[in-house]
């Protein structure tokens, strides 16, 4: 996700002037773009030491915390946008984080790989896991300890509750809406909490 | 990077009395001072270090003469170090109280009831509030409108913490490190520990004790070993220490030093009664379990941080157990809570509360950048 026209096709989907919450900022670089670009506000969350020195040096404000603990530091709806990319399936509770992500934001966008991308579906049909570009681990040491697809993310999404406003796929920098859990490795949804 | 080399503390007098959170007055008082650095001709690079407990005016460089005087934050506070006396123009204070040189108990008590003794125990209560009251009259009198930032660690931090409520429109960041929003009961029951053993040394009297010609100085060492043990983790004593034994074999005695962490504690006693006020460890002691900003808005921590508008940078150290990391996300709650600009970094290092006077290069680092950023928006990069 590091992809700078991935990072641009995502942060298109935050509104301009948002207050943002970013799950898993890395080293800051989109909250860096919709600070500078889109004029947002707001916080991102980091447990890496380098990245929290990294979104230092960029201004971007960073809270150094395990989202394994939660989110009890922010209050209900806090945030325009909460934003999670590729964070989601390195996480052990990711439905606990969904729905959290849900709880604090007006609405969520999160990114993953998309397990069910068609190279990926060769693999395992070859009968051994992916290594691809998005998936470039090894099934033993991969810290992607959630794989899961476009279509178990809706899924996952009506059982939670959660409201899809827009979904996509992202493919080498394009976004693909046809047949997306086929053709694209990265799955993109925003949604909101159905009332 | 390199030293700042000998530095002099400088002092400036206070005609106006300081009104105190008491509702008593602090007369003709004192505030010993050291600088560093060059004031821009703006007056826009002004960084005021706050001390802890222990500490005082003498933050970086050394003394002309006196050997391993470095100062307490030397590792941060020079040239080419992360609060860069290249670019910033650092003044740290001695607050009022103090055992070192600012008016504090050892002074003439000005009340002419005092026919010119000390003030010992009439040494009026001092608060974290009322100290930044004086370092705002001293900034105001080195011709400063507003500091870039304030920063302090544990007791500094609340300092620093304090400025960002008092006085909003005068800081730019405030970074706080290794503090909490007010006492615990633990932390209040230490320091409560502390001042008995004080007190009921018989050479305290009443606080008087100078006028006696003693020092309550078996007081003052149990304070400082208890305080001592609350500055390190188990973790770092345990490998500093862990059983080991001054002989070989066990001496059978109760009385004498059989563990080395007892002749640890015991040095460091000993070495703190040699130069520390024992009322003065009351005083600042007292002022620590005060501390309690969110007290006048009915203990919510974020309604009292909506006065504040800098920005804030806090750290935590994850084996500090007297200011743990916990208590620093309540205040980066409160700041969240407000919309303000905060970053906050718990750093993993072993050493417990003592880390923030440490050279952690993750620490440092997070400093470095922030500083570097306080740099270019004060036009100093």
């Amino acid at each position: 996700m590091s992809d700078r026209r991935d990072i641009e096709l995502i942060a298109e989907l935050v509104p301009e002037g948002s207050r943002v919450l970013d799950l898993g900022c890395g080293d800051g670089e989109l909250l860096a773009h919709l600070r500078d670009a889109r004029r947002c506000t707001g916080y991102g969350v980091e447990i890496a030491d380098a990245n929290v020195l990294a979104c230092e040096k960029r201004g971007v404000n960073v809270i150094q915390l395990n989202l394994e603990e939660g989110l009890a530091l922010f209050e209900d709806q806090s945030f325009d946008v909460v934003l999670q990319l590729d964070t989601l399936q390195h996480l052990r509770n990711t439905e606990t984080m969904l729905r959290e992500t849900a709880r604090v934001g007006r609405t969520g966008i999160v990114s993953f790989p998309n397990f069910a991308h068609w190279p990926n579906r060769l693999h395992v049909a070859a009968g051994r896991m992916p290594v691809t570009r998005v998936l470039p681990y090894q099934w033993y040491d991969t810290p992607n300890i959630r794989v899961g697809t476009y279509a178990d993310f809706e899924v996952l999404a009506r059982k939670d509750g959660l409201r899809i406003l827009d979904a996509f796929g992202i493919q080498q920098g394009r976004v693909v809406r046809r047949w997306p859990n086929l053709l694209a490795s990265v799955a993109v949804f925003k949604f909101e909490r159905s009332a | 990077m390199a030293d700042i080399g000998d530095v002099a503390p400088q002092s400036m007098q206070f005609a106006a009395p300081l009104p105190l959170a008491s509702g008593a007055q602090l007369r003709d008082y004192t505030l010993i001072y050291e600088t560093y650095g060059t004031l821009a001709a703006d007056r826009a690079n002004a960084v005021l270090v706050c001390h802890a407990l222990n500490a005082s005016h003498h933050a970086a460089g050394t003394h002309a003469g006196e050997p391993r005087s470095e100062g307490w934050w030397d590792n941060l506070i020079g040239p080419g170090k992360p609060l860069d006396t290249d670019r910033f123009f650092v003044i740290a204070v001695n607050n009022p109280g103090s055992c070192f040189g600012s008016t504090g108990p050892m002074h003439p008590n000005p009340d002419p009831a005092a026919h010119g003794r000390p003030y010992g125990a009439d040494f009026p209560v001092v608060t974290v509030e009322d100290w930044v009251d004086a370092q705002a009259r001293l900034v105001d009198a080195l011709g400063i409108e507003r500091l870039a930032a304030v920063i302090g660690g544990s007791l500094g931090g609340m300092q620093a913490l304090s400025w960002s409520l008092r006085y909003p429109a005068r800081i730019g960041h405030c970074i706080a490190i290794a503090t909490a929003p007010n006492l615990s009961a633990q932390n209040i029951a230490f320091n409560e520990v502390a001042r008995r053993a004080i007190i009921t040394d018989p050479d305290f009297h009443g606080g008087h004790y100078y006028a006696h010609g003693v020092v309550p100085r078996r007081g003052l060492r149990v304070a400082r070993m208890i305080g001592h043990i609350t500055y390190l983790s188990d973790d770092a004593m345990e490998a500093k220490f862990g059983r080991e034994m001054r002989a070989g074999s066990l001496g059978y005695t109760t009385q004498d030093i059989e563990f080395q962490i007892e002749a640890y504690l015991r040095h460091q006693g000993d070495k703190f009664s040699e130069y520390f006020d024992a009322n003065t460890y009351l005083l600042i002691t007292r002022a620590l379990d005060y501390f309690d900003p969110a007290r006048a808005h009915g203990g919510d921590l974020t309604s009292t941080f909506a006065a504040a508008r800098c920005r804030f940078l806090l750290a935590s150290f994850t084996t500090d157990w007297r200011f743990a990391p916990a208590r620093s996300r309540e205040i980066v709650k409160a700041l969240v809570d407000n919309r303000l600009d905060v970053s906050y970094a718990e750093i993993d290092a072993p050493h417990g509360h003592d880390a923030f006077l440490l050279d952690d290069p993750r620490y440092h680092g997070v400093l470095r950048a922030r500083f570097e950023r306080i740099a270019r928006e004060v036009g100093r990069a």
